[in-house]
């Protein structure tokens, strides 16, 4: 159960998620600063009162967004900078296909909702900022833990397996190493 | 219903079937080369691992390295730089490395069959796309990324969806001065150099039947130009007598047992294929590209083609291709003027291409305006042809057999086609600037290029060498 950060924007962009001025770096580290640096801060570098991640009663591992979340350019970074940020799951109605795609291979659990039970999330954390939400993704589903109220969704069985267990493909092949041993054994 | 040789292979490696449609694929055999290795190695030495089955894992010095003076240090830093932490790499994790100057170095693909490494039925990856040469063999061979020549280095798998199948059969009798690689050529120019996207091929028929290892080799090698993921033939007895007594070959009672294993290895009669191509032989002559895609290619006795019928951008790209080349529709090719003549790559650098090339120009002599690299693909195959003497052959005709590598094919090296000039080729890419920036690269196969390199034009083999 966690807390979430609420995003009520439709059509977030990867160049808002992450300007193009900060993909110069050549290592995989530090992008989360830069997290929609240009509606987090002013030109003089100031945060910006009222956005949600300047204020401090929005907390949390879930981002929830409004619909069409991650669409424009394809750059992966965006979905490294919203993780390496603290984010670990993003809600929103819709997302631009390849976001998905990154997301789910850096370690970011992307979750579609309808649009009405996102509006019921949008609801939930506007009446009570510390509202709680669940996130069960061994059965799918997600949670609204003061109305109780439960969504299923999606997700491809093997990139599943792999968020479940903090793999990526080579740990996920490396976590079958018995198996496959036992592939090679049954062979000879 | 029954099952293509594809399948039979694909299926008798699967560890785990995923859901969402990836296998678990094991691998049998991975080549490495100093290219498409380096981030590979790092990734894993950043994960605290080694490789997990050296033995499986054959590497060789072949992209990057000089075809003159391999005793020598090599002059380009970057490129020395490579080749080194190639070395370095395959030690530390106990990999059998062919460095420059080692008696079994040359192009991965021509090295892995004449050591006995490929071999029926087998799983085979490279970082390399022409890792479809294997197929020839019956085996399921097919080029991978980086990231994946990790997951193989980390766990002697790798995880892939599974291709669709194509079966291509080409029936009747090859004519004379017809080789393998105008029968690929052939193909390509028919479904063109995307015909093949997301499916395996089975090569079959008469002609494929016909066909040498070697020659099978080169048409399974062209698979990729196609956009196959890789194609493959049924494993018969040709295969069998090339890969007995080869170095890592089965021997004795194992050998017994893997050929009766082998043997196994066809589509069943009633297997179904996604998509089937059928060709006659006899529409089958000597081939040459005209523009800068595999699929440009026609028959050497023809006129380039217009882009009428074309729209759009295929239209667009048509033109390009003929500017670029400096051709224009309805001209012919033979006549057309060549300056380079570059014989080898993993395509047509085996022993039987320079023989068929030496036969050719022996008693010969190469056109003033030719420069010609005969370039074998392996020291094996150097050793060979000296000892045949086709050395001799060659310099008495004015040409200079050089040291094993990938050479021109992707001139990654110093064997680079100036801007402008014209090259034929035995390769398997004509895109642009493939040869070296601004060169024009015409495929073809070693007769058509003997032709080339002892008249100074495109020029008929049939009637230059009166087959």
């Amino acid at each position: 159960m966690t807390t979430v950060v609420p995003l009520n924007i439709e059509n977030v962009d990867t160049d808002q998620i992450i300007p193009a001025r900060f993909l110069k770096a050549v290592e995989r580290k530090g992008f989360g600063d830069n997290l929609f640096r240009d509606w987090r801060y002013d030109k003089d570098g100031q945060p910006v009162a009222g956005f949600p991640l300047n204020e401090g009663k929005y907390k949390g591992e879930i981002l929830v967004a409004a619909k069409n979340f991650g669409c424009g350019s394809s750059r992966e970074h965006a979905a490294w900078a919203i993780f390496d940020y603290g984010f670990r799951v993003v809600v929103s109605s819709f997302f631009a296909d390849i976001f998905k795609n990154n997301a789910l291979n850096n370690g970011l659990l992307p979750i579609q909702v309808s649009e009405e039970f996102l509006q019921k999330i949008f609801a939930a954390v506007e009446a009570d900022p510390a509202a709680r939400f669940e996130v069960d993704l061994e059965n799918q589903t997600f949670t609204i833990c003061a109305t109780g109220d439960k969504t299923g969704f999606d997700i491809d069985g093997y990139k599943k397996e792999c968020l479940l267990n903090g793999y990526d493909d080579v740990d996920y092949l490396l976590s079958i190493k018995g198996e496959i041993e036992g592939f090679e054994q049954a062979r000879r | 219903m029954g099952k293509t040789l594809f399948d039979k292979v694909w299926d008798a490696h699967v560890v785990r079937q995923l859901d969402g449609g990836r296998s678990v694929l094991y691998i049998d055999r991975h080549y490495i080369h100093e290219v498409t290795s380096p981030v590979a190695f790092l990734g894993l030495r950043n994960r605290g691992l080694k490789v997990a089955r050296p033995a499986q894992t054959t590497a060789t010095a072949d992209h990057n390295v000089p075809t003159i003076n391999q005793h020598l240090p090599v002059e380009d830093p970057q490129s020395r730089g490579q080749l080194e932490s190639f070395a370095r790499n395959c030690a530390e994790n106990g990999i059998e490395h062919f460095g420059l100057g080692h008696p079994k170095q040359g192009v991965v693909h021509i090295v892995g069959p004449e050591l006995g490494f490929t071999q029926p039925g087998m799983t085979i990856v490279c970082g390399d796309s022409h890792t479809s040469t294997h197929g020839a063999f019956g085996a399921v061979a097919f080029g991978i990324g980086t990231s994946e020549v990790e997951m193989v280095f980390a766990s002697q798998c790798i995880l892939q969806p599974k291709p669709r199948t194509m079966r291509i059969t080409v029936d009747g009798k090859l004519g004379k001065g017809v080789t393998a690689k105008d029968v690929v050529l052939y193909i390509i120019s028919k479904i063109s150099a995307s015909g093949g996207t997301g499916h395996f091929i089975e090569f079959a028929g008469e002609v494929i039947r016909s066909l040498s290892m070697e020659e099978r080799m080169t048409v399974c090698n062209m698979s990729i130009e196609c956009g196959a993921r890789g194609g493959m033939i049924a494993p018969d007895q040709t295969t069998f007598d090339y890969v007995q007594g080869r170095e890592h070959a089965p021997k004795g009672a194992e050998w017994d047992k893997a050929v009766e294993g082998w043997k196994k290895l066809y589509s069943d009669p009633d297997a179904k294929f996604d998509k089937e191509y059928t060709f006659d032989a006899a529409d089958i002559e000597p081939m040459i590209t005209y523009g800068t895609n595999p699929g440009m290619g026609m028959g050497i006795t023809g006129t380039i083609p217009s882009d009428e019928g074309l729209s759009g951008s295929d239209k667009v790209s048509f033109d390009k291709a003929l500017e670029y080349m400096g051709f224009k529709s309805g001209e012919k090719m033979i006549g057309k003027k060549v300056d380079y003549v570059f014989v080898g790559s993993c395509t047509n650098g085996r022993i039987e291409d320079l023989r068929q090339f030496a036969q050719a120009v022996k008693g010969r002599r190469k056109a003033d305006n030719i420069t010609a690299w005969i370039v074998p693909g392996s020291h094996m195959v150097e050793n060979l042809a000296r000892e045949e003497g086709l050395d001799k052959i060659l310099a008495e005709a004015g040409f200079e057999l050089r040291q094993p590598g990938c050479s021109a094919c992707l001139a990654m090296n110093a064997d680079k086609i100036p801007a402008g000039k014209y090259s034929v080729s035995t390769s398997n890419r004509n895109f642009e600037g493939r040869q070296g920036p601004g060169a024009r690269t015409m495929l073809a196969g070693p007769l058509v290029a003997a032709a080339a390199a002892v008249t100074g034009q495109i020029a008929d083999p049939r009637e230059v060498f009166n087959l």
